[in-house]
């Protein structure tokens, strides 16, 4: 069978042929989800190293693991759960002064409040390259806590529902959605230096 | 039925976007912002912040990193497909 016909089959057959000891099917899942996976592993450990580190030991778990798989969340959402509790040892194994957890989120109240209220542009995206607005947006994310951060990953540019990151992350549906809120309005925020309309116009909506 | 306040209406806003609201809470929601600018304006800018996220694809990753991830893979799935092998011999 040819590598690239890989591409058109079914993610369940995929896991039920890689766990009859197919190799290529589960290289196949790899190649699908390492992308995702070393970004999401650079975002909670913001290191590149661990972060690899990350990415390996979760397809060698994942691998080990694959009879544990039950079939009934998605793969993604299963692996992404061996993914962030390795990329939070590596986490606590630097930071030896102060435990790390994705519960420490404390809430102050202080992340909701707004204080730049300025209209965008119309199609903000379009005033910068590519790759401008790749780091703009990056980096916003890179500024959030960590706790807040996963959350936006997994749910606004991995497209996980609540209850799916609600799983891969071992917190409350609740929780997830507090956090998402405040993760969406700190990058609103931050967003808003870039994207503000220019001009005299900036409150053209008054 | 009572107004919502801004404070309210922030407290809403991500289920309000993710279409997850009931129908007369987001009457109110949808209210609110017909009266209050700053809250439009909010709204607005993190759709937009919402909308820009979505779906932004993941840099390729290293060669190097890929070509490290899968050497290490296929010594273990051999490894393990050498037991597995054994196994069946006994």
């Amino acid at each position: 069978m040819a590598v690239s016909s890989f591409t058109a089959i079914d993610e369940g057959a995929l896991v039920a042929q890689a766990r009859e000891g197919d190799a290529a099917s589960f290289s196949e899942l790899v190649r699908r989800y390492e992308g995702k996976i070393f970004r999401l592993a650079q975002h909670v450990t913001q290191n590149r190293e661990d972060a690899e580190d990350v990415l390996q030991e979760t397809f060698m778990k994942a691998y080990e693991h694959l009879d544990q798989f039950q079939g009934n969340s998605k793969f993604y959402t299963w692996i992404v759960r061996i993914a962030v509790n390795q990329a939070l040892m590596k986490l606590r194994r630097r930071k030896t002064d102060k435990s790390v957890s994705l519960d420490e989120a404390i809430d102050t109240g202080e992340d909701t409040v707004v204080r730049e209220i300025a209209a965008w542009e119309e199609d903000p995206e379009e005033q910068f390259t590519r790759e401008e607005l790749g780091k703009i947006l990056d980096t916003a994310v890179q500024s959030l806590d960590p706790p807040y951060r996963t959350v936006f990953m997994l749910r606004d540019v991995d497209e996980l529902s609540t209850e799916e990151t609600a799983e891969a992350l071992g917190l409350s549906v609740p929780a997830v959605k507090s956090r998402l809120l405040r993760a969406r309005l700190q990058l609103r925020e931050k967003l808003t230096r870039y994207f503000k309309r220019k001009g005299g116009d900036a409150f053209a909506y008054l | 039925m009572p107004l919502l306040t801004c404070k309210d209406f922030l407290m809403e806003l991500s289920d309000y976007l993710d279409e997850a609201l009931d129908a007369e809470l987001r009457a109110k929601l949808e209210q609110h912002i017909t009266e209050c600018p700053n809250c439009w304006v909010i709204a607005d800018t993190t759709k937009k912040t919402v909308k820009i996220y979505k779906g932004m694809e993941p840099y390729p990753i290293p060669s190097d990193v890929e070509a490290r991830l899968m050497a290490a893979l296929e010594q273990k799935m051999a490894a393990k497909q050498k037991s597995v092998a054994a196994v069946r011999r006994k």
